[in-house]
């Protein structure tokens, strides 16, 4: 006991000041992003309904969602479909047009930054894809059509079954540059130009090589660090998706995971099932992340 | 002959920053920015042009990029409106900066001290906390918000400014973002700095802050972005505390007639962040250009 005692005064001595540079932030976490976290992780296990006190039932909501909702189960393979597409694409892209920019002087490179970024500055920039899909022929995309003569009628864009995927992920690569895309242009401004030049010197003769052999090995944190983004963001898609195609969308087309987690939470008040979601949802991105962590390991 | 010399020295610097590069390459490059650029330009475009346009042009179907008779109408409409306010303009306004202010400069700060030991060094529960923060990120924060609301009035946090501030700097995206930078800086460095006598804290503030300049510019901008477009929800309830988003988007749900004023308030709202953007995107540049400095 006093050997155990001595080896905590003892870390304490040496670490003491990295715990107290981690205290205030640790402080705030805990309180308003952990705590939160685990009592909706507790409220997963309840009958809850926001007016009288939750009621435990055990895995019955697991049960429920897993088993008995097959709306769930639309919601899931949207949600993955979605992803499995959205989720790399738009990482390579932002990784390439961060790559091309950063090639760019120093002007241009600044404005096409912002020009990229665009689309994510405001909230509900994707609106003005609700123009150009309007179902009637006074959307853009119907009104040339029709123009052109490639249609006779206009096509109900946003309320069709089939192409209410497509849309939701066009719209969503042309969101893509964002979070990640600002952290590669950092990443890129961070790199160390001496090894550029040393690797010139050393014979690397274009710029594929210099980008496999130098910048994808040296940029490593960075590339951890968008993975994650793009994990987090292509598969918690709901907003996007209420915007557009509506909600319930035609055939239930462009329910999504987090689409079903607002219908519980915020349309009929089962707080507790909204949260059995919100874990399964949680699960589904913890093994992902693991997966694309193992790969990124193996690059360069 | 001295402006030759000039030239070509200029070219030969020219020739060995444009290393590896191929005049093909270059092209392609080009073209497929330039291609995407338009594409992701449109919003803006539509929304800078929207603001501008008088009533007639508003409602013509299928809507145009350009505008034939630009006028400040809408914003003289928004004028009038605002001036009906029972609280001040300036009072959101206030309110507003306090929030992003306060917001992004605490995100900013405390995520990137705590930041700083977790990429740095090994201490007992390091890992599992690097952990923590990872597997953060992937709860669905519309989940957590009535835990959130209920630990709010918990601590008689509802409705003051602290109710949107606090759970912000609590999320833990700006210090993943710092700490996978800060992993880069060279382990010499702070060996360097130590045998000079300076502090845990002083390597934080004097070398590593510096160093990662990119990632914290970056930080602010996200963090701006996000504390500018909050609007309070059920935070924030007194109308003398509501954020400038808030209002302007109480204006902008305001029907048809609304149009022209939305345009606006559209505009307004975009162009502060934008200009945020701007400023500190220019920053990072320029100084990565005065100092090549990594070990």
């Amino acid at each position: 006991m006093k050997k155990n005692m001595n080896s905590f005064a003892d870390t304490w001595r040496r670490h003491k000041y990295k715990y107290i540079m981690i205290a205030p932030f640790g402080l705030i976490f805990v309180i308003f992003t952990l705590l939160p976290v685990l009592v909706s992780i507790v409220f997963s296990f309840t009958a809850f309904n926001m007016v009288e006190a939750p009621e435990f039932v055990g895995w019955s909501n697991y049960l429920d969602l897993i088993v008995y909702d097959s709306v769930f189960l639309t919601a899931i393979k949207n949600t993955l479909f979605f992803a499995i597409i959205t989720g790399p694409v738009s990482y390579i892209m932002c990784f390439l047009f961060a790559w091309m920019v950063n090639d760019l002087p120093r002007i241009p490179r600044a404005i096409m930054t912002l020009v990229f970024y665009a689309p994510s500055i405001s909230g509900n920039a994707y609106l003005v894809w609700k123009l150009l899909f309007s179902s009637d022929s006074y959307g853009w995309v119907n009104a040339w059509l029709m123009k052109l003569g490639i249609t006779q009628e206009a096509v109900q864009w946003l309320v069709t079954k089939e192409y209410i995927m497509p849309i939701l992920i066009v719209v969503q690569l042309w969101l893509s540059l964002g979070v990640s895309f600002l952290t590669f242009i950092a990443g890129f401004q961070n790199l160390d130009k001496s090894l550029l030049e040393a690797g010139s010197v050393e014979g690397i003769k274009n710029r594929w090589q210099e980008l496999w052999y130098i910048i994808l090995p040296s940029m490593k944190p960075q590339l951890m660090f968008g993975a994650v983004m793009q994990i987090t963001s292509s598969l918690s898609v709901s907003q996007l998706s209420i915007d557009l195609v509506g909600f319930p969308s035609v055939g239930y087309a462009g329910h999504t995971i987090l689409t079903h987690l607002h219908d519980f939470g915020n349309v009929r008040y089962e707080l507790g099932y909204a949260c059995t979601i919100a874990v399964i949802l949680f699960l589904i991105m913890m093994f992902c992340n693991i997966v694309v962590q193992k790969l990124l390991r193996k690059l360069g | 002959m001295k402006l030759f010399k000039f030239i070509s020295h200029k070219l030969k610097q020219r020739k060995l920053k444009r290393r590896n590069r191929s005049l093909g390459g270059d092209i392609v490059l080009f073209v497929v920015l330039g291609l995407f650029g338009l594409f992701s330009l449109f919003p803006l475009v539509y929304t800078i042009v929207s603001a501008f346009k008088p009533l007639s042009e508003i409602f013509i179907f299928p809507p145009r990029l350009t505008v034939d008779n630009p006028t400040l109408d809408n914003f003289f409409d928004l004028g009038t409106i605002i001036e009906d306010f029972t609280v001040p303009l300036s009072r959101y306004l206030f309110n507003t900066l306090v929030i992003t202010g306060v917001g992004t400069f605490g995100t900013v700060f405390l995520g990137s001290m705590a930041a700083y030991p977790l990429a740095k060094y090994e201490f007992p529960g390091s890992k599992f906390m690097s952990n923590l923060i990872v597997y953060a990120l992937m709860f669905s924060t519309s989940v957590t918000a009535i835990p959130n609301y209920l630990i709010m009035s918990g601590l008689r946090m509802i409705d003051t400014y602290w109710a949107v501030i606090l759970p912000a700097v609590g999320g833990t995206l700006g210090l993943y973002l710092m700490k996978n930078f800060m992993v880069q800086v060279p382990d010499d460095m702070l060996e360097a700095a130590k045998i000079d006598g300076a502090s845990e804290f002083g390597i934080y503030f004097k070398v590593v802050m510096p160093l990662c300049k990119p990632a914290w510019i970056t930080l602010v901008i996200l963090s701006f972005q996000q504390m500018w477009g909050t609007t309070g929800g059920v935070f924030i309830y007194s109308e003398e505390l509501k954020p400038l988003s808030y209002v302007l988007s109480q204006l902008a749900s305001g029907g048809i007639s609304r149009t022209g004023v939305t345009s606006a308030v559209s505009l307004i709202m975009i162009i502060v962040p934008i200009t945020v953007f701007v400023i500190s995107q220019s920053n990072v540049i320029e100084t990565m250009a005065t100092s090549g400095i990594k070990g």
